[in-house]
């Protein structure tokens, strides 16, 4: 038998039917579903009057528009609290398990997957959002779809799909203090582009993947679509089981000694053959920051906005207008108005213990709009149960209830029309944040330190003074 | 699901490359439970002013630009995986959007909505670009059958590519549901054999 990655072994474990010269029929294990992108699928169903096929492989929650405060309330938004009301619905009358606002289970779908052990390895997981790569990060091939797929998923638990392409992306070395994953992935996306993954499906390996946690391979993972990928994963390992073992729905006693000997064999084999393959050196990778507005305009934080060149001139010029930057400037010392701590990308137990480590003691600027949104319940219990919220509100961060707030600004927390954000988010589109904002993309890290000082900073500056 | 055959329609240019999602329906005009009544919002933060009224600077406020060709610059429909987007171009009329390079959700989502994603090169939409910008009035052909788009009146023809499955669905109005559904009973053997 030829050599297969590990994005082929599982992928080809689950293809039910193959069409000629047409897509597969692909088997899905775990189907995600919230409030934006599952209503017209629900009422697909109701229409050909047929039932969800595996209620019991689907789990629902209420993250997009939600607010993130007084979640005990009857939401304001007339709108937004219908799409709420009907996913209740819907789940009722379809038999689907919701963790809906006040559930202690309730958060962004991405975040709440893999703290509840729900996320596994080796599985086909998928969701009405393109941030389900984010699941990758188990070894698991999972990617978002569109509401006619979600009805597919529903009424089938099958996906009809063509399969992508192999494109694997290796970092190797240590990394230099002050970078985490959010610089890795940011740096990786500068280099290839917003398009440069597209219909490919990304494994991410190397030394520098493997000595990250969890949380950090989630934070890579997540990010695989910015450079229009599928989806990515990483082989699961030592890191992967330890993580997993104590979620509520892992596996448990002979079944886990089981599932572990099982997921053991999940990697690529030693020659299997990718597509396309790129190497980076954790070496070379400062704190990042993008300008621009998509994921691929990004820079190291001590480097100038690139000047428009005849070549990237429409997009860049555009950009750089909508932002109102000036290319061959630095971006370091730029005013900052807001700073958004949250999202599928950033917004774990981690990040938030990140960003209380950096601001204990000291305070955000007077102008600065900080807010932190944690990614779920869980993890704003846990960060209050460790004390962070004192060390976060004592330096002027206000924590919000999980949702996923000005990632998209589909709630009341926008960012204004001109003002600048840096965000811990995924996007930096025109309008992303809020009509008119202008959004930064970057680490917790940096985000931190924009908060601190009130201008875009060198978060190593702030670790020197430190120490 | 409506049929797909041949379509010959002047064309509106979007001639940015990028266009994602959140430009074709900002999220805020996501909250609708039904399928219908994006057209409205579609492009809304370009193709309105601060006041409400329609920018006469963008293309779809602008007389000489109508059609049910929309062709747009590379990379057209990155970033979210929201069906919206589709829904939004296919209420407002367009039945094809070309480009050379679409992101691959949307090309999946396009499909599924009948809206048919025609792939060129970048030689062949530059020129397209420069021809229409001159000559708002002439038309696109395209022929799904023969899988050949062409600037009618000027010698500029090429040929794209589509999946046999996805072309019968499209000349047929048939859609992956039906599919799948006829394949339950291949689905639960599947199941049957991981147990
Ligand atoms: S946090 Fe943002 S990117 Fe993540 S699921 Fe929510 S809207 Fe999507």
């Amino acid at each position: 038998m030829s050599a297969k990655t590990l994005f082929d072994k599982i992928w080809d474990k689950h293809v039910v039917h193959s069409v000629e010269d047409g897509p597969q029929v692909l088997y899905i294990d775990r189907h995600f579903i919230h409030e934006v992108t599952s209503p017209q699928a629900f009422s697909g169903l109701k229409e050909r009057g047929i039932p969800v096929f595996r209620p019991e492989q689907t789990i629902a929650t209420a993250d997009h528009n939600v607010p993130t405060e007084n979640q005990h309330l009857p939401i304001k938004d007339a709108l937004s609290r219908h799409q709420v009301e009907t996913l209740i619905k819907n789940c009722e009358e379809f038999g689907v398990e919701l963790y809906g606002l006040g559930h202690p289970y309730q958060g962004i779908v991405h975040v709440i997957g893999p703290e509840l052990g729900i996320t596994q390895p080796g599985m086909t997981i998928v969701c009405g959002d393109s941030h389900t790569s984010t699941h990758g990060a188990f070894g698991n091939i999972a990617f978002g779809i569109g509401t006619s797929e979600v009805e597919q998923v529903m009424a089938t638990q099958c996906v009809l799909q063509k399969k992508p392409k192999t494109l694997k992306i290796q970092v190797d070395g240590k990394l230099n203090p002050g970078v985490v994953s959010k610089d890795i992935v940011l740096h990786i996306i500068a280099k290839l582009t917003a398009a440069g993954g597209t219909g490919h499906f990304i494994e991410f390996c190397g030394s520098t993947i493997e000595s990250l946690s969890m949380e950090a391979r989630m934070t890579i993972c997540n990010m695989s679509i910015e450079m229009g990928a599928r989806g990515g994963l990483i082989a699961p390992d030592e890191t992967t089981f330890e993580y997993l073992k104590s979620k509520p729905f892992a596996p448990k006693g002979e079944k886990w000694n089981k599932k572990v000997e099982e997921w053991k064999a999940l990697k690529s084999d030693p020659n299997a053959q990718f597509d396309l393959e790129y190497h980076f050196k954790a070496e070379d990778i400062e704190p990042m920051i993008t300008y621009g507005t998509n994921p691929g305009m990004g820079i190291g934080i001590t480097k100038d906005i690139p000047l428009p060149n005849g070549k990237t001139a429409s997009g860049l010029e555009k950009s750089l207008k909508y932002m109102d930057l000036e290319g061959g400037k630095q971006l370091l010392g730029h005013h900052v108005d807001y700073v958004f701590i949250g999202s599928c990308t950033n917004s774990r137990i981690e990040d938030l213990r990140l960003v209380a480590e950096l601001v204990k003691g000291k305070k955000k600027a007077d102008h600065v709009h900080a807010m932190i949104v944690p990614g779920s319940r869980q993890v704003e219990k846990q960060a209050r149960a460790e004390g962070l919220d004192k060390i976060l509100e004592a330096a002027g961060f206000e924590l919000r209830q999980p949702g996923c707030s000005a990632c998209l600004g589909m709630n009341e927390d926008k960012v204004p029309k001109g003002k600048y954000c840096v965000s811990t988010s995924n996007r930096n589109f025109e309008g992303r944040q809020g009509q008119g904002a202008r959004t930064l993309l970057a680490s917790p890290l940096t985000a931190a330190a924009a908060a601190l000082s009130g201008k875009i900073s060198d978060v190593r500056e702030l670790m020197k003074v430190e120490a | 699901m409506e049929k797909f055959n041949t379509l010959n329609s002047q064309a509106v240019l979007l001639p940015f490359e990028d266009v994602d999602t959140d430009q074709i329906i900002p999220a805020r005009f996501l909250k609708s439970v039904s399928r219908e009544g994006f057209d409205e919002n579609l492009f809304r933060d370009w193709r309105y002013l601060e006041d409400g009224s329609p920018d006469p600077e963008f293309v779809l406020n602008q007389e000489a630009n109508k059609g049910d060709v929309l062709v747009a610059g590379r990379n057209f429909g990155c970033g979210s995986s929201r069906e919206h987007a589709a829904w939004a171009l296919v209420d407002y009329g367009f039945k094809a959007v070309v480009s050379s390079f679409f992101a691959d959700i949307f090309k999946n989502n396009a499909l599924n909505n009948g809206l048919l994603p025609v792939q060129v090169t970048d030689d062949f939409l530059a020129q397209v670009f420069e021809i229409l910008k001159k000559k708002p009035e002439a038309k696109l052909q395209i022929d799904l059958q023969n899988q050949e788009i062409s600037l009618v009146g000027f010698s500029l023809t090429e040929n794209f590519e589509i999946n046999s499955y996805k072309k019968y669905c499209l000349q047929n109005g048939f859609d992956d549901i039906d599919f799948l559904l006829n394949k339950k009973n291949e689905i639960e053997a599947y199941e049957q054999s991981l147990a």
